[in-house]
């Protein structure tokens, strides 16, 4: 599968700062594209812009040659946040988290070190590291073809970083799931990514 | 406490001069925290009304009674709250007009938080036409003076129970339905509502999973501390004149009828049932400001 | 040459009172036990990862945590005892904290006025011009607005609020989040410049990696505890570093390798006594497990384990 974006632009309101311009970039399911450019640049808007959680003011985000939009229901392209706990609904608990995903492998948890004792716990009751990993399982459904993650490790400790790498890296790479990592971390991107893309000022 | 035997010369309180360390101890030995607190004046406050109600219901004969041998008594043992000109027991009567104020209170009042919780969620998803239209008939209905639009509704309606409800209910939705809205334009913007949209959940899971829970309490409390508003508004139309009939006990015609009587020196006849009035709306204030902080997140911890 | 200490912090610990299901309240530990030292000229950088309770820690020092939060401990400030009362004459003046979040500026008031806290006195205005034309800030932002800033900026003017007194202890809580490595780095560099001149620093951060370009001493944090003091130079190598966590934390740089170990971070309610480390260390023995692990000193550091490494 190929997930590219043809011309892209994009801002916020009407009169707000350009924050793309004509933006383009091809990712195919067995790479993992890192995506290197200095804050202020709209890595995270690009994310939102591929995940459908905004629409482009021009241009084409195009899913194996089909638009993204017309994926009607569960989107295969899913998007990690930087705040875990942002992301997930305070008044549920993680079990209920979980049940939202595609289908979740039970195979998953124990991978990614989740304890069955947490799935009974609401948000609060967990850290920052352990709601990254439900996060990371929620995003890993039975469809997800292309995985964009965010800054995803930059608020965790050296440790559990490396650990939701190696997995993320396994994982995708046994299920053809294709990534596009953000980081502002260029020796993180140069370890996890296939293939750095550098996005300059016009 | 297992740490503190570790290292205990070096235990020393820096912040005695507060609350610090010393309530740490205290805190274990006073087991009586913020939140029984308030399920014990919920239970009060709630026993209270519904002595009331079921008072009321008892009442209803007792309340009309007129025996010129007894009249104008002060109050006594057999007659707490005194008799009025024609013999009536004014306790009899003051429970009867608050059991009818309350049932007119709850009715009004779920009516109004019913009608704010749809305008609310109209207006915060169905598109920027619908959310124009419905706040500005919030502000429409809030522009206009209180006791004015109720009294041409209650008026409009034929006065009466009906129109009494009518009016309550019609005038009271506003900052409910405003807050809803709010809440429901806020909640819409969180990520987690956005990435459930995105794993493919319908609007109505997302609605009966995710909105729902957080906007329950705030429409319970909504509701309950529309009560008070309502039976007050109730009361001040009908001691106006433009509410409930003369021959209804209610709160407000027992007040405005104790006002003639009150120059001649019968105290009891207003101030009785006034003081009966303010426990019930204050019952309801406390019972609604608890429910607040039992079910709102930021004040759990208080 | 010793220099003057200026804040010494020995086996703080803070809880909280939390609400559990029902009725039932129970106290959550979040500081267990912290000890830290902090000399004149001197940057110090606590280091554990976000949502491990390090802010209360500078909230602690400055009597400003929360009403449901309790706190025990030692705190000495030059050399005293820092109280209560004492803290409120100080805070502001000798003792500055630049917070994490750019909200804590008063949106309503323009920058010159807020930095000189409403004051016009012409020395404090020499000084703010001094102040903002060594952070090439333009003498004309003093009459703008918060909202008219760049984030860049703002941060500039955080640490402008902490430098118009002269302060002997500068606390930065987070100072970092989400800027771009450049921008972060030059964020250090101003704090690096308040330590040059002669004040204490305390930063307490979540990026070991950017804390060791700038500090010079690390504290180690993990789950509650303080693990390892250690000077900048000491993660150099992986065999200079005394805890078995500092060391696996070394070796999960993508630098140094990226590998990890299995297990989490403990939750603090899930907490066990003995070593935080013990359920994920391969050392850990029943000693370990048995009771609380001293802080001790450990060459030119503190370490917190059983073992000499």
């Amino acid at each position: 599968m190929i997930l590219e974006t043809r011309n892209l632009s994009f801002r916020y309101e009407n009169k707000g700062r350009q924050i793309l311009e004509q933006f383009s970039l091809q990712a195919d399911s067995n790479e993992r594209v890192g995506i290197a450019a200095p804050s202020g640049f709209g890595k995270t808007t690009l994310c939102k812009l591929l995940a459908g959680y905004e629409q482009p003011e021009t241009g084409e985000i195009l899913l194996d040659g089909k638009p993204l939009q017309s994926y009607k229901g569960y989107c295969p392209v899913q998007m990690i946040w930087q705040h875990p706990e942002q992301a997930v609904n305070p008044r549920l608990r993680m079990k209920s988290v979980l049940e939202e995903g595609d289908q979740i492998d039970p195979k998953l948890m124990e991978k990614l070190g989740i304890e069955p004792d947490w799935l009974n716990r609401f948000p609060t009751e967990l850290s920052g590291g352990e709601l990254q990993r439900f996060c990371i399982a929620r995003a890993l459904g039975k469809r997800t073809r292309f995985l964009l993650a965010d800054e995803i490790s930059t608020m965790l400790d050296l440790i559990t970083q490396s650990q939701i790498w190696h997995f993320l890296i396994e994982e995708t790479q046994k299920r053809g799931i294709g990534m596009i990592v953000v980081s502002h971390d260029a020796e993180l991107v140069e370890r996890v990514c296939t293939r750095v893309v550098r996005m300059n000022k016009q | 406490m297992k740490e503190a035997a570790t290292f205990p010369e070096k235990r020393l309180d820096v912040y005695t001069e507060k609350n610090f360390a010393e309530n740490e101890e205290g805190y274990r030995k006073k087991k009586w925290n913020r939140r029984k607190t308030i399920i014990v004046l919920l239970i009060v406050a709630i026993g209270f009304l519904a002595a009331v109600c079921i008072g009321g219901f008892f009442c209803k004969e007792a309340a009309q009674v007129t025996d010129f041998s007894r009249k104008n008594l002060p109050p006594c043992l057999s007659y707490p709250f005194g008799t009025d000109w024609l013999g009536r027991d004014m306790f009899a009567r003051t429970v009867r007009g608050l059991s009818i104020s309350i049932i007119i209170g709850v009715c009004a009042a779920t009516f109004s938080a019913v009608m704010a919780f749809i305008l609310g969620v109209v207006s915060a998803t169905m598109g920027k036409t619908a959310d124009a239209v419905v706040t500005w008939f919030i502000d429409l209905v809030m522009g206009i003076p209180h006791m004015l639009l109720l009294i041409l509704i209650c008026v409009a309606c034929g006065r009466g129970l009906k129109g009494v409800i009518l009016g309550v209910a019609l005038t009271h939705w506003t900052s409910l339905a405003r807050l809803i809205r709010g809440e429901v334009l806020q909640l819409k913007e969180q990520i987690y509502i956005k990435t459930a949209k995105k794993l493919g959940k319908s609007n109505l899971y997302i609605a009966m999973k995710h909105m729902v829970p957080h906007l329950l309490p705030q429409f319970i409390v909504g509701l309950v501390l529309l009560f008070p508003h309502a039976i007050l508004h109730e009361s001040s139309i009908t001691f106006l004149g433009f509410g409930l009939s003369n021959e209804q006990p209610a709160i407000g015609i027992i007040l405005s009828e104790a006002m003639k009587y009150l120059v001649t020196g019968k105290w009891w006849l207003a101030l009785f049932p006034g003081i009966m009035l303010i426990l019930t709306v204050v019952c309801f204030f406390t019972t609604g400001e608890n429910l607040r902080m039992l079910l709102d997140p930021a004040s759990v911890h208080e | 040459m010793e220099k003057e200490k200026i804040l010494e912090i020995n086996h703080m610990r803070i809880s909280f009172c939390q609400y559990q299901k029902g009725m039932r309240q129970t106290e959550l530990q979040v500081i267990r036990d912290l000890n830290v030292t902090v000399h004149a000229g001197e940057m110090v950088a606590i280091v554990g990862s976000s949502g491990s309770g390090k802010s209360l820690l500078a909230h602690g020092i400055l009597g400003i945590l929360p009403y449901n939060a309790f706190m025990k401990g030692e705190i000495q400030y030059c050399g005293e005892t820092l109280t209560e009362k004492r803290i409120r004459k100080l805070r502001g003046k000798e003792i500055v904290l630049v917070p994490q979040s750019t909200s804590y500026l008063d949106p309503l008031m323009k920058v010159g006025q807020q930095i000189c806290k409403g004051k016009k006195n012409p020395e404090k205005k020499r000084k703010l011009n001094r102040i903002f034309e060594q952070y090439s800030l333009d003498q004309k932002v003093q009459e703008q607005y918060p909202f008219e800033l760049s984030g860049g900026m703002t941060r500039r003017i955080m640490i402008s609020t902490a430098l118009i007194e002269t302060p002997k202890l500068v606390i930065a809580d987070e100072p970092t989040p989400g800027l771009d490595p450049r921008l972060a780095r030059r964020a250090m560099e101003h704090f690096r410049q308040l330590a040059d001149m002669g004040a204490a620093v305390l930063m307490i951060t979540h990026d070991l990696e950017l804390a060791l370009d700038t500090a010079d001493r690390i504290q180690v944090f993990y789950a509650g505890y303080t693990i390892e003091d250690a000077i900048a130079e000491d993660f150099l190598k992986e065999e200079t570093l005394r805890h078995p966590y500092t060391r696996a934390l070394w070796r999960a740089m993508p630098k140094n390798g990226f590998h990890y170990i299995d297990g989490v971070q403990p939750y603090t309610r899930d907490m066990k006594p003995g070593c935080p480390f013990a359920p994920r260390c391969e050392k850990c023995t029943d000693r370990c497990r048995e009771k609380e692990v001293p802080w001790r000193s450990s060459g030119n550091g503190y370490v917190r384990c059983v073992y000499d490494t």
